[in-house]
């Protein structure tokens, strides 16, 4: 039944979180933008002691699973989208040991995260200096060692989101797209847990980056670095599949392809969380400033700037409830690859607009570094990249409406 | 009771219905959209089946011969369907609802016992609504048309436009203001001092509409939608404005479904224009953002139906429909290259259509 009328429990979840973003998050955004590679230790420190209870006293009943996930999302970004990415959670990583893992996978790698003394963190390594969207084109080799049951990984990874706090901090695992095999394509690439401080993994560099900069985003290389057999995602059985010949969409990169199914949802909720934050404070700024947006005034008789808001309002609520379609699909268990695409591209692109624009509309204290409207500038753009940049999101699009393959539609 | 949660599936029952009206759009609608466009005249036949099905009837109370299901979320899944098929006869098919649904919300017993069971009984829309103004600056919330208080009841006058004006229409519901605030006046098309002129327009052709001149034009009390209390008529506007995104939504979706379809018959260098990028992202963008403005459609339809303040909701869902609307048939027309451009195909008339959106009012309602 179409309905938009958030539960209470993810009414209760939007106070808490928007009550984190603004007390904990905010008075320290500034900061930790500035000081771009420090540890924001108020601030994670938080997290693992307090913020990742959630909100408390959850109530039974009805929930809006996967759109609450995105209302969480969208509260905690519109606090600081740099600092979510900083939180001490499994992330990704854990989304994907979540998503292709066994049970014994699950309890190994995702238990430290309930248990562990002090923060930890996980992340995925896909991407690398000639591999981005093209993640078939991976270059990353593991080869299984039969001898001592292990897999030894060799190559360079770039961009790894949280790859500082999960490969250096004990009970963080990375998780690593590798190719076992590249003449098998796609089908050769599996993924790999690589725990924290496993021997062969390094840390080289952190990035500098035009936003998010608090979150570390890390260039790790795999030399010789050994995993148990164990340690393949989905377990032992697919790694033995490896001598069959090669088939299109393996599961091993298709169960890969479908965490983004999930993430993109969040990603695009993130999105919408800092381009609030900067249409919130722009219509606040201009009421303060004794501008009041009409949203009666016939269309002809607007003023540019109620023109430009009311744009921005009904842009970013169509990128929201994309991302809520894209998510409660998943809660009733139906394929939402399209639709995921749809609200990442979508959201990526109406943030980046609607950041700059809010920077536009200002004046001078909109490009000043004195607010933190030309930061969330900056933070947004990267959702128009990440997770698939907007092309890519549009190729996925245009190949399901289309019903072309992959190589139909290049 | 079912616990409530976010979600985006119709029921069961809307489904039903917009497949039915989505068959009804394809077989008998969509086949007449062209002819009822090169001739300015809406198949009446066409009109008569969809009065069969009740459409406008289902939402009308019971006890004047209705169906009691009112719902502004279903009005907008069937205008939808209506507007892929054809805008211009989807405007006549849901034209009673203007005077209908106006009476439902905000007038009397007495206003409803006189005017809903002919309306219900009638195939054509024997009632209208009078709100646009021939302005630039046409506000549907503070009109320029004057209602004056006399001894024996009210004097209009004004100048109204885009007024929906089917052949026997017999009553106008004429939107005016009173002072500060917005009320309504019952109208019989015939009265006194009230002069209608056909129109012509870039777009929804075969839809008759008239330009009203009200010069002096005396109603009795009991014409005052609303009766002496009037009527908060603010719920008008975003009803008007809901089911007309909703058409807008249709519209966009004809001309993306034409140019997905010709995009992949169409060869260019050897292979279907749709594998090109050029053509395959805008056609994603397309997508993207149809979908997009019909959940902000959907919104504010769901809003109604809880009977919360829509005004919000429906501005930004035309704000909305309106950009996107046009991008999509404009970009059916750049899809189809110089066939867009001729007659024998229907992007041409999309984009007349389409551009429509702009200045449309109450031209239906949910």
């Amino acid at each position: 039944m179409i309905s938009f009328e958030p539960t209470e429990n993810s009414q209760r979840a939007r106070e808490f979180y928007r009550r984190m973003a603004l007390e904990q998050m905010r008075p320290v955004s500034r900061r930790y933008d500035e000081e771009e590679h420090a540890l924001p230790t108020e601030w994670v420190d938080y997290y693992w002691k307090e913020g990742r209870k959630g909100a408390p006293g959850n109530l039974g009943g009805a929930t809006d699973g996967f759109v609450q996930v995105c209302i969480q999302a969208e509260e905690l970004c519109f606090g600081d989208a740099g600092l979510y990415l900083r939180m001490p959670t499994a992330a990704l990583g854990g989304s994907a040991v979540s998503a292709a893992g066994t049970q014994e996978q699950k309890d190994r790698f995702l238990r430290p995260f309930r248990e562990s003394p002090h923060p930890i963190w996980g992340a995925m390594a896909i991407t690398e200096p000639g591999a981005g969207s093209d993640s078939a084109a991976i270059q990353t080799t593991a080869r299984f060692d039969a001898e001592r049951d292990e897999w030894v990984l060799n190559g360079n990874k770039i961009f790894c989101t949280a790859g500082q706090g999960a490969s250096q901090i004990e009970g963080g695992f990375v998780v690593v797209w590798a190719t076992v095999d590249k003449a098998l394509g796609r089908g050769g690439i599996k993924s790999f847990v690589v725990p924290a401080k496993t021997p062969g993994m390094k840390l080289v560099g952190l990035e500098k980056k035009l936003g998010i900069r608090a979150s570390d985003t890390a260039t790790l290389v795999f030399e010789d670095c050994r995993v148990p057999a164990a340690n393949l995602l989905g377990g032992k059985a697919k790694a033995e599949k490896k001598s069959e010949p090669a088939r299109a969409g393996d599961k091993g990169f298709k169960g890969a392809m479908a965490t983004f199914d999930a993430s993109r949802p969040i990603v695009a909720a993130m999105a919408v969380g800092v381009g609030r934050a900067s249409l919130d404070f722009l219509v606040d700024e201009l009421e303060r400033q004794g501008v009041k947006i009409r949203y009666d005034s016939p269309p002809r008789a607007q003023t540019a700037l109620e023109r430009d808001v009311l744009e921005m309002v009904a842009e970013l609520q169509a990128a929201r409830l994309l991302t809520w379609r894209a998510a409660s699909m998943m809660n009733r268990g139906k394929p939402n690859s399209l639709e995921a695409s749809m609200a990442k591209a979508k959201a990526g692109l109406v943030v980046t607009k609607i950041t700059q624009k809010a920077v536009e509309l200002l004046g001078p204290p909109g490009y000043s570094k004195k607010l933190l409207v030309e930061k969330w500038m900056r933070d947004a753009k990267i959702n128009d990249i990440y997770e698939g940049t907007q092309q890519i999101n549009q190729l996925i699009v245009a190949r399901r409406i289309l019903e072309y393959s992959s190589s139909q539609l290049r | 009771m079912i616990a409530r949660v976010i979600d985006f599936e119709p029921t069961e029952e809307q489904a039903l219905i917009r497949e039915t009206v989505g068959e009804f759009a394809k077989s008998e609608i969509r086949p007449r959209a062209r002819d009822a466009d090169e001739t300015g005249k809406l198949p009446s036949e066409v009109l008569s089946r969809a009065h069969e099905l009740g459409l406008i009837a289902n939402g009308l109370p019971e006890q004047f011969g209705g169906g009691g299901a009112r719902s502004a979320l279903t009005g907008a899944l069937v205008a939808e369907e209506l507007a892929w098929g054809d805008l211009a006869i989807a405007l006549a098919i849901l034209a009673p609802g203007l005077l209908g649904y106006s009476v439902v919300d905000f007038g009397t017993d007495a206003q409803k016992a006189e005017l809903l069971p002919a309306l219900i009984a009638s195939p054509t829309a024997i009632g209208t609504l009078a709100l646009q103004e021939p302005r630039f600056d046409s506000d549907p919330y503070r009109p320029r048309t004057q209602a004056r208080r006399t001894s024996g009841g009210w004097v209009l006058d004004g100048a109204k436009c885009l007024v929906p004006w089917p052949e026997g229409v017999a009553q106008v519901l004429v939107l005016a203001s009173e002072g500060e605030s917005l009320a309504g006046f019952l109208v019989p098309s015939d009265a006194a001092g009230l002069r209608a002129t056909p129109e012509s327009y870039l777009g929804i052709r075969a839809l008759a509409t008239a330009e009203l001149a009200l010069d002096g034009v005396q109603v009795p009390a009991v014409a005052r939608l609303g009766g002496p209390t009037g009527a908060h008529l603010r719920a008008l506007v975003a009803r008007g404005r809901v089911g007309l995104a909703a058409l807008a939504v249709g519209v966009a979706r004809a001309a993306f479904e034409l140019a997905r379809d010709y995009a992949k018959e169409r060869h260019a260098f050897g292979a279907p224009i749709a594998t090109k990028q050029a053509i395959a992202f805008k056609l994603a963008d397309m997508a993207i953002e149809i979908d997009g403005a019909r959940l902000l459609v959907w919104e504010a339809a769901w809003r109604l139906d809880e009977g919360a303040d829509a005004s919000r909701e429906a501005t930004l869902a035309m704000q909305q429909v309106r950009r996107v609307a046009l991008e999509v048939a404009d970009g059916a027309v750049q899809v189809f290259g110089g066939h867009g451009y001729i007659r024998e195909y229907l992007p041409e008339m999309l984009l007349r259509n389409a551009r429509g959106f702009a200045c449309f009012e109450a031209l239906t309602l949910v």
